[in-house]
């Protein structure tokens, strides 16, 4: 059997050591050394980390991050499952609006960009004009705060209906036969939410937290081109912080922040699924 | 359920105002676009369809994003429908971290893996081609094409494959024949992510190519900044590239809703 397993798995094993393995150990490999364009690489041990952790470009960078896919979570998962609930479970109507969810989905995250910096460009955009009608001066280039608002704004637009694909697949796998009980019961809409839906939405939403916390982190292309990661560095996300060193040649400095990077995003994702995983068997016990 | 209906429509509505604002300036002319501000252009123009359309550069990386967006769902359905079959028939030992660390690849930063997946193509002879920009995506989407088929192949019971068995059906066959249907919609979920995420991403296309395998989204950066940004030009582009995703949803929604419905996802 053993034997078997490992034939099936050759090719994920093949293609995913040359694309993934080889990578990541150069990634290392360049996060122990001194790099500069036209000389030796040299040996250094963890200074390049010491040198990043030490660094308060580095721990803005960090700090503002984790705020965006703090916010990020917090407004998308709730939001994905309200708009979720709130879809037509079947007919037209259903397919419709899964067409409709997923055209976001698949627009090229530049022209994601671009979409919406038409949008909010401030000689010809919509929202500055009406931002403007209410009195209010925004002007994404300019203003430090307008800045990451509009980015976290845009996120919100473009990931959200992730979530409530993921969440409606969910909803359909809960049978009718749920709701009826509860309703027999006489409970609350909360009370079927919160013991009924919620529970049978918990492997879904696992997926949809960690898909969205990973990529929350991946965040480049938008901020690149809507903002360019100004002013200042208030919309310099961590993939944006980390390719601006490795396009200036500090690959040792980049390296150790990709190793850093990385070894958060694992260790969320990876107590996060235990917590999750362990609540499920704690509440399927019951 | 008249409140919701409302919030619904809301939220499509809200949805949509973005891409329709890309729309109704791709049919303006550039001087439209600085000149005033209407939510419906005046004159339609389909000038800059025409400079798009007309346009070698435009066209062949059009084809090309194609091109390597089919070989990386090909290739990642290849290798990801016997890794998910072996991840959900057979517990060995190292399985469950091996289905961590695939998992793990698609926490990876694109940004950093750059300059190694430059370095590796290099070696490879295999920079500026198709084949590379596909492989490369392979980092990101067999880990989640596994892991959404184990999912449905979980959802089929084991007793199917060996009924099949003890009925004298080879490997191959039983595969084909019985278990291929099952997975389908499990499969054609999966395919969509691979398209989706293969179609839209920027970073590592941008840096496997030079010319003979550009892809569309790196010509419509280039566009930007240069002789002034010509944003009927960037906001038509924008609205083509959206057409091969939209007719693939159109297709797969059915397994979409199925699909979504029967795995565990």
């Amino acid at each position: 059997m053993n034997n078997r397993a490992v034939l099936f798995l050759l090719p994920v094993i093949v293609i995913m050591s040359l694309s993934a393995f080889i990578p990541l150990i150069t990634v290392v490999n360049y996060s122990l050394h001194y790099i500069f364009s036209g000389s030796m690489p040299q040996y250094v041990g963890l200074a390049n980390y010491v040198e990043v952790l030490r660094d308060p470009e580095f721990h803005d960078a960090l700090t503002r991050q984790l705020v965006f896919s703090t916010m990020v979570l917090a407004v998308e998962i709730p939001l994905g499952i309200m708009i979720a609930l709130a879809l037509p479970r079947k007919g037209i109507w259903a397919s419709i609006s899964l067409v409709l969810l997923g055209i976001p989905l698949l627009i090229p995250y530049n022209v994601v960009g671009i979409v919406w910096r038409l949008f909010t460009q401030s000689d010809i955009g919509v929202i500055p004009k009406i931002l403007g009608f209410f009195g209010y001066a925004y002007n994404v280039a300019l203003d430090p705060i307008d800045a990451p608002l509009t980015i976290f704004i845009l996120d919100v637009w473009h990931w959200t209906p992730l979530v409530v694909l993921l969440c409606y697949a969910g909803l359909q796998s809960i049978p009718d036969a749920y709701y009826q009980a509860a309703q027999i019961d006489g409970a609350s809409t909360w009370k079927t939410f919160r013991y009924v839906t919620l529970p049978k939405l918990r492997s879904v939403l696992i997926l949809g937290v960690l898909l969205r916390f990973m990529d929350s982190f991946k965040i480049y292309s938008e901020p690149l081109l809507l903002t360019g990661g100004g002013p200042g560095s208030s919309t310099t996300f961590f993939s944006l912080f980390v390719s601006r060193k490795a396009e200036s040649y500090e690959l040792g400095y980049a390296g150790s922040v990709s190793m850093i990077y990385l070894f958060i995003v694992i260790v969320f994702s990876f107590v996060f699924f235990q917590i999750m995983t362990n609540i499920g068997k704690g509440g399927q016990t019951k | 359920m008249r409140k919701r209906h409302i919030a619904l429509i809301c939220y499509f509505v809200i949805l949509f105002i973005p891409i329709y604002w890309m729309i109704n300036t791709s049919f303006k002319s550039d001087a439209e676009i600085l000149r005033e501000f209407t939510m419906f252009p005046k004159e339609i123009t389909l000038k800059n369809y025409v400079e798009i359309f007309t346009s070698p550069v435009w066209r062949n990386s059009f084809i090309n994003s194609i091109i390597y967006v089919t070989m990386n769902v090909v290739i990642t359905l290849i290798a990801a429908i016997p890794g998910a079959y072996a991840f959900s028939r057979w517990k060995f030992r190292g399985s469950h971290h091996l289905f961590f660390w695939l998992l793990t690849n698609r926490m990876a930063p694109g940004a950093i893996f750059i300059v190694p997946f430059t370095e590796l193509y290099y070696t490879l002879h295999l920079y500026d081609t198709h084949l590379a920009v596909a492989l490369a995506h392979c980092l990101f989407n067999i880990p989640l094409a596994v892991w959404i088929l184990e999912g449905f192949m979980s959802g089929i019971p084991k007793e199917i494959d060996e009924t099949a068995f003890i009925d004298g059906y080879s490997f191959p066959r039983f595969f084909g024949k019985i278990f291929f249907p099952l997975v389908a919609p499990g499969i054609g979920v999966a395919a969509f992510f691979a398209f989706t995420f293969s179609w839209v991403e920027l970073l590592i296309a941008k840096s496997l190519t030079i010319t003979d395998a550009k892809p569309v989204v790196v010509t419509l950066t280039v566009g930007i900044g240069a002789e002034g940004v010509k944003w009927g030009l960037l906001a038509a582009a924008g609205v083509l590239t959206i057409i091969p995703g939209a007719l693939v949803v159109y297709f797969v929604r059915n397994y979409m809703a199925k699909g979504f419905a029967l795995g565990r996802v």
